[in-house]
């Protein structure tokens, strides 16, 4: 079970980032997720959203380049100690991690999310599960 | 006091060295004319034969010389002495069939190091200085032409070739070098790590420098002049013509004094091909007057300068020429290294990039940068920040290898480089020299 994050690259300057929003804005594609990655020349941008293939189509047709990773998104109880539980596990079973960020849920508030960007999804996700940590799917990340 | 190497020619009477040179003329091109058909070929389509030419006032009448002429005869097609005459070859860094190669007779290094030698003693220089040349040695004429001017001038010479700043600091300290001969931006570069390293001009033993094979500012001069404690002076050649020591400076610091029995100028309107009152902006023309082994007549050198023949206070009668404003080439120097779009080009194309790319020079606290923008693509990009970087590094390594200097390689989002409908702009040089 993994969520579809596209990873676009964008140059770091002034209105860079803007552009790409400007582009999802007119083309009503809402993110879920969002972080940044940046060097001091070029970042790479890496949104969830709730249409991969109609971002993906209308980025491919205003000329950014970009490219889909599946990833993992963990719901967090949103008290102390809910991250800790997780990385717990991962740290435990020799996990390679590429790199993770963390965004907050809906209306409810009850979760925050984590989304982790590992070599072996399948294995990461048993070595959740076995700890009863589920990751949840692109139509529970869109309902949010 | 004011030391020349050759004070009877160097101070001659203006109408002395005139007759010189239209004896010269005369002869040089009778030798060209028998001895190398491409030339001759070029004559006899202007209808001109030696019969025309009586003195300097009939240069003129002669066809040009220009880069692409020497490309179409690369590498024998303008020699004027057989092979079994000629004891060297000189060469410009080209690997793109821009590439430059010049031969010499004994006689004619004989006669550029006389050049160089002048240009030592101008400088200042007597058989008591410690001369470190710092130009590189090899194909380039830079560390071989100062070499043999310092040996003619029976300076104690360091040949230390360019590179290695620690053990140039070294040599300067340890064998209290006088004089120092290297690329201009080398010369700051070095000033720059001596003064990190605490040494105040009084503590360095240079009192001269001669620096050139690129351009460089008023501004340069004077901050490399404050930083070693130094007198800077400029020098000016190219290896169609022998290479360092075509023109040099006196002490009035004030504009190049050309070798006029060796060389003749002259100034063009570009266009053209006017030749232009002495005083006027336009390009530089050369006419190589003693050259036996690789003897240019009118060569197009693509450099803009103003040439003056205002008394000079050093007492030198050769003609001045100014510093070259700017050169229409595509040949880049940087940090003192010849390069050529083309040969980014190649290094990009071998690594998987496309070849739409932008060269961007500017210079920063007397040294040059050097940023090759290149566009990112699909297949070149990943979600991983350290992967990219890791290509960008190699890219960088590939661009060392390639032209001997470092670039910054900066990936650009696509299309962000325009797209010209004629020639391609390679190359935006933001140095204001």
């Amino acid at each position: 079970m993994t969520l579809n994050q596209i990873s676009v690259f964008v140059e770091n300057k002034a209105g860079k980032l803007q552009q790409l929003t400007d582009v999802l804005a007119k083309n009503r594609i809402n993110m879920r997720a969002l972080s940044l990655a940046e060097t001091s020349e070029f970042g790479i941008v890496r949104i969830i959203v709730d249409d991969t293939a109609a971002a993906a189509a209308v980025l491919a047709q205003e000329g950014f380049i970009h490219s889909i990773t599946k990833v993992l998104g963990v719901a967090i109880p949103d008290e102390p100690g809910g991250l800790n539980r997780v990385l717990n596990v991962l740290s435990g079973s020799d996990v390679n991690m590429e790199y993770m960020y963390a965004f907050l849920g809906g209306k409810e508030a009850k979760h925050a999310y984590m989304i982790f960007r590992v070599q072996d999804n399948e294995a990461v996700e048993a070595a959740l599960a076995a700890n009863g940590i589920a990751c949840i799917d692109q139509a529970t990340l869109t309902d949010l | 006091m004011e030391r020349y190497y050759q004070p009877e020619i160097e101070c001659a009477p203006v109408e002395q060295l005139k007759a010189l040179q239209d004896e010269r003329l005369v002869k040089q091109v009778k030798h060209v004319w028998e001895n190398v058909p491409y030339y001759r070929k070029k004559m006899e389509e202007k209808g001109v034969t030696p019969d025309d030419i009586h003195g300097t006032a009939d240069l003129h009448k002669l066809p040009f010389l220009t880069k692409d002429d020497l490309r179409l005869a690369y590498p024998y097609g303008l020699m004027g002495k057989p092979l079994k005459d000629c004891v060297r070859i000189q060469s410009t860094s080209g690997t793109t069939g821009k590439r430059v190669v010049a031969f010499y007779t004994q006689h004619d290094i004989d006669l550029w190091e006389d050049c160089c030698a002048r240009a030592i003693m101008a400088a200042g220089g007597t058989d008591e200085d410690v001369c470190q040349v710092s130009y590189g040695y090899g194909l380039f004429t830079g560390g071989p032409g100062l070499n043999g001017g310092s040996h003619k001038v029976g300076c104690l010479t360091i040949p230390t070739s360019s590179g290695n700043t620690e053990r140039q600091i070294m040599f300067i300290q340890d064998l209290q070098s006088t004089i120092l001969c290297c690329t201009p931006s080398y010369a700051a570069y070095l000033g720059e790590s001596m003064k990190e390293m605490g040494l105040t001009p009084d503590q360095i033993p240079l009192k001269a420098g001669i620096f050139g094979a690129e351009a460089w500012s008023e501004e340069m001069r004077q901050d490399i002049q404050n930083t070693l404690g130094i007198k800077a002076y400029d020098i000016y050649g190219l290896t169609e013509l022998s290479g360092p020591g075509v023109s040099f400076e006196c002490s009035e610091q004030s504009g190049m004094h050309i070798n006029e029995d060796h060389f003749i100028a002259e100034i063009i309107d570009p266009n053209t091909g006017e030749v232009l009152p002495e005083g006027t902006k336009g390009e530089l023309v050369f006419t190589s007057l003693t050259k036996e082994a690789f003897p240019l007549l009118r060569y197009r050198t693509r450099d803009i300068c103003v040439l003056s023949r205002k008394k000079c206070s050093c007492g030198r009668t050769f003609i001045k020429m100014a510093k070259p404003m700017g050169r229409s080439d595509d040949m880049l120097i940087i940090r003192g290294v010849n390069v050529f779009p083309s040969q980014i080009e190649a290094v990009l194309l071998k690594a998987g990039y496309p070849a739409n790319y932008q060269i961007i020079i500017d210079r920063v606290r007397n040294t040059d940068t050097f940023d090759v923008h290149v566009e990112m693509t699909p297949e070149m990009f990943t979600d991983n920040v350290g992967e990219i970087q890791k290509r960008q590094n190699a890219l960088e390594a590939g661009l060392r290898a390639m032209l001997g200097i470092s670039a910054k390689v900066v990936l650009v989002a696509p299309k962000t480089i325009v797209r010209s409908e004629g020639k391609a702009v390679r190359v935006i040089d933001k140095r204001k020299i």
